[in-house]
């Protein structure tokens, strides 16, 4: 396997217009002739499905959901990103680059970041034009705030539901394909497997989630837009059914997967109430701007938190971090509410949790003030845990947000196998080794309204795909050990459900494999999640058909791909001994306990390739250079 | 706690449905509703018996997944509130749950609590956006909203489209839903050159898929979790009327951009 980013080379403000305009065409009479396969319709898929379309390739386009407006985008609050420099703050398409690029602490490809800080301008035009209610300043102009602790306000919102609002202009667009019979679109239809013919990605292998009926649908280009794989932990902010599935068969069939390792912890998310918690919920990060997060200095102590006085309050970031305070980066927040909980000085049940408190600040600005900024996020910590945030402290605690890994992809975002490719979280392209608050959105549109079209194109008219034979063994094969899969799943006559084992592998992989891993603790996991796959071969129950609408059956597929997935992030973490980002090896810090970065041995992307099941992967690199920008180190002290 | 749950069990549309008693055990009240039936469906899957089927997600009430009809109300009895982010606590002591699916000639049944609510796809696709092609788009400075509009716009926008407003309705009307499109759409600069055919298709449209008119029963509103208001249907008709008339008056009716 060879990784050849095709990044252009030249001066990084132009690179992106230079490849561009170099990018070859497919002339209007021939793309009635390449149909495109798009998976997921989120902001990346809907927002691609609806482009490609317009541009008069047929499109078929899958989700798992009852309708495409449910994607899990729809559940983003912050913002989106962009360098419009509304507020004349000095901000610009370089310091938007300049600041995701260090956001991801240099992991990530100078060349994708820069591109994507450049099409930012235009996802905002783009989503007023198709009516996204974004929030406005009296005269009528766009508002913007700040957002995860940058120094410019280039954050775009739509109060507390930015997501919901982008994603429904995509979808509407979407659904104005659709009508136009440009778009076939079929909801409740899962992807389980990838069809590769001689080499190239040919088509997707679904299942009807109503009927059960399994259908080959072939195409001369695929386009996964299937999101992040947070779930693998079970307990996290995702929606229940994200899953890895799609692009995990797409790795068993040929496609590298990048960095799987990276995987964002969000520090603002209300803590786990009992062993019922199906899923956590985050809450804006914004709320750090006037909280201040504290545990008790005594471990053990259980008084009301009004009870404790000042002097035996432990403002650990603050006193950490006395210049940044509580907006310490995501990452860091989130290893300090861990350390703090560790040493046994957790609140809340099993003490998972560490306060956030706004005594200080409603006595500071009054209980209206507090009210106008974080009114619906009080409402919500109260609807969903009973307590009020006004009279006594949050609880909060770190739970997995967004993973930066994902299937390896080239400048183009297409992946090691030609003809697939990966759009919006499901790739790992632009957010290194953290992800930036109000970046999610951006990337997401951006790959799906303004890369993907082009360079799509490009493929479509140097590869000359050839006509598709779905009777070709590949759709027949692929097929039928789809059936197998699943025909074993429902035969299987164990005692334990996949939600049971869902929850041990989410237990073993926060343990070893989020905030803080050691080298010791990610062998040792890897062991475990070796036994756990091999209890799930003979102790899994799955009950009911597989002709029918079975939840439980689409639940197992989904734990069986997360089961090997796991071991695959523990591999990666194992390998890379360094912390940068969100990874932090406790091996590789410095004296008062920073992460140390490790530039000369890991200053590279680790794509890795599937090379048979029961085998070691295989390990590629693609170095990263950086010439717009020098590497620097963090920090927050 | 115990909880008694009456459950819809119903194998698919075509099947009868009836419902079936279930006690749940060791419910505290910080479980979501979802959360005690994912409680009771593991209790059935270790009794080698087929678990409930239910629409959910994100269980943040943003998707719009999830829908149930909770003793006769959707989605429960606490105000603005989706199925997903309703607590055991916020049951206020019932012990004892009746959970129905959707009930609607738009919605038929798929299998026990999940209905099929494409037809609110369809009544999108017939006029609910804007057509503006990728690459298209002016500035988006260059337009100015007034912040009433914008902020008036995006009431309505939030919509999650979870369809209890038909299922609350005793007509099974999907008025709530179109006239938060048509108003979302309608009160901003970017809607206007379609704004009178939009409503005409989309009301079409609901027509077609089955949904009920409108008699201003207001059941919809209180069981929107998103808290929409009636204040739309009122702005749909207004807008439906001059749509009318722009049509029979041709070339000459009301322009888009009066009132």
């Amino acid at each position: 396997m060879e990784l050849r980013s095709q990044v252009p080379s030249g001066p990084i403000e132009t690179r992106w217009s230079r490849h561009r305009s170099a990018l070859k065409l497919v002339a209007p009479a021939n793309k009635p002739k390449h149909r495109v396969i798009v998976v997921g319709s989120g902001l990346a898929g809907a927002s691609a499905a609806a482009s490609l379309a317009e541009l008069g390739y047929p499109v078929e386009c899958f989700c798992f959901q009852d309708s495409p407006r449910r994607a899990h985008s729809v559940a983003a609050q912050g913002g989106i990103n962009a360098a419009k420099n509304y507020q004349n703050d000095g901000d610009s398409v370089f310091r938007l680059f300049a600041d995701t690029l260090k956001g991801g602490d240099f992991r990530s490809r100078e060349s994708n970041v820069y591109r994507l800080a450049e099409l930012s301008v235009n996802i905002i035009d783009q989503c007023v034009a198709q009516g996204v209610p974004f929030a406005r300043e009296y005269g009528g102009l766009l508002a913007n705030r700040s957002f995860g602790g940058v120094q410019v306000s280039r954050t775009f919102y739509a109060r507390g539901q930015t997501g919901q609002q982008l994603l429904l202009g995509a979808y509407q667009a979407l659904e104005r394909q659709i009508a136009r019979g440009a778009v076939r679109m079929h909801t409740r239809h899962e992807m389980l497997d990838l069809v590769v013919v001689d080499g190239a990605a040919r088509g997707v292998i679904v299942r009807d989630l109503v009927s059960g009926e399994l259908s080959a649908h072939g195409a001369d280009a695929v386009v996964l837009a299937t999101g992040g794989y947070s779930n693998v932990f079970y307990l996290s902010t995702n929606a229940k059914g994200c899953n890895v599935t799609a692009i995990w068969r797409a790795y068993k069939r040929g496609a590298a997967f990048a960095n799987p390792c990276f995987t964002q912890i969000h520090p603002t998310c209300i803590p786990p109430s009992g062993k019922h918690q199906a899923k956590l919920t985050l809450m804006s990060e914004s709320l750090r701007n006037d909280g201040r997060i504290w545990v008790p200095q005594r471990p053990g102590d259980t008084r009301p938190p009004a009870d404790i006085p000042d002097a035996e309050r432990d403002y650990y970031l603050e006193r950490q971090y006395p210049s940044y305070g509580n907006l310490v980066a995501r990452d860091v927040a989130s290893r300090r509410a861990k350390e703090a909980c560790d040493t046994g000085r957790g609140v809340g049940p099993g003490g998972h949790g560490v306060y956030l408190d706004f005594r200080d600040a409603i006595a500071r600005l009054g209980q209206a003030t507090i009210a106008e900024r974080y009114g619906n996020l009080f409402e919500m910590y109260e609807r969903i845990t009973g307590e009020d945030p006004y009279r006594a402290p949050m609880r909060i605690y770190p739970a997995p947000h967004y993973t930066m890994g994902g299937l390896w992809v080239d400048y183009n975002l297409m992946s090691t196998l030609p003809g697939l490719f990966v759009i919006g979280e499901a790739n790992f392209s632009d957010h290194g080794a953290n992800r930036l608050g109000a970046s999610a959105l951006m990337q997401g549109l951006a790959d799906g309204y303004f890369v993907l079209p082009y360079t799509i194109g490009h493929y479509l008219a140097t590869a000359h795909p050839r006509a598709i034979d779905p009777g070709h063994a590949a759709f027949q094969g692929g097929r039928r050990e789809v059936e197998a899969r699943l025909a074993g799943f429902v035969a299987a006559r164990g005692r334990r459900s996949a939600d049971h084992f869902h929850r041990e592998l989410g237990a073993a992989l926060w343990d070893a494999c989020g905030m803080s891993r050691t080298g010791a603790g990610l062998r040792s996991a890897i062991e475990r999640v070796q036994r756990l796959r091999d209890e799930w071969r003979d102790d899994l129950y799955v009950g009911g058909t597989g002709t029918d609408l079975n939840q439980s059956l689409e639940h197992a597929g989904r734990v069986a791909d997360f089961l090997e997935l796991a071991e695959l992030m523990c591999r990666d973490a194992l390998h890379r001994e360094e912390s940068c980002g969100c990874h932090f090896r406790e091996e590789s810090q410095t004296a008062d306990g920073e992460p140390k970065r490790d530039d000369a041995r890991f200053g590279y992307v680790a794509a890795w390739e599937f090379t048979g099941t029961d085998r070691a992967p295989a390990l590629h690199q693609e170095p990263l250079t950086f010439e717009a920008m020098q590497p620097g180190q963090r920090s927050y002290k | 706690m115990i909880l008694v749950l009456h459950v819809w069990r119903q194998l698919n549309g075509a099947a009868p449905g009836g419902f079936v008693r279930y006690e749940v055990k060791d419910v505290t009240p910080d479980m979501s509703l979802l959360e005690v039936l994912d409680v009771l469906n593991e209790d059935l899957i270790a009794r080698h018996e087929e678990p409930v089927a239910f629409d959910h997600d994100c269980r943040e009430g943003i998707c719009g997944a999830c829908g149930m009809v909770v003793n006769g109300r959707p989605h429960g009895p606490r105000r603005a509130t989706t199925a997903c982010q309703l607590h055991v606590r916020h049951l206020e002591g019932r012990t004892e749950l009746w959970l129905e699916p959707w009930r609607a000639k738009a919605f038929p049944v798929v299998k026990d609590l999940i209905v099929d609510r494409s037809a609110f796809d369809r009544v999108i696709q017939a006029g609910g956006f804007v057509s503006v092609r990728t690459g298209s788009a002016p500035e988006a400075n260059a337009l100015p909203v007034p912040k009433r509009d914008a902020d008036l716009a995006m009431d309505a926008a939030q919509c999650i489209g979870c369809g209890a407003c038909v299922a609350a309705c005793p007509n099974a009307s999907a008025m709530l839903f179109v006239a938060a499109k048509v108003s979302h759409l309608g009160l901003l600069p970017q809607g206007q050159p379609e704004r009178y055919a939009r409503v005409g298709e989309m009301v079409g449209a609901m027509e077609r898929e089955g949904f009920g008119a409108c008699t201003n029963h207001g059941e919809c509103m209180a069981a929107c979790p998103k808290e929409i208001s009636i204040d739309f249907i009122a702005r749909l008709n207004r807008d439906y009327l001059r749509g009318v008339f722009s049509r029979q008056a041709g070339p000459d009716g009301p322009h888009p951009t009066e009132g």
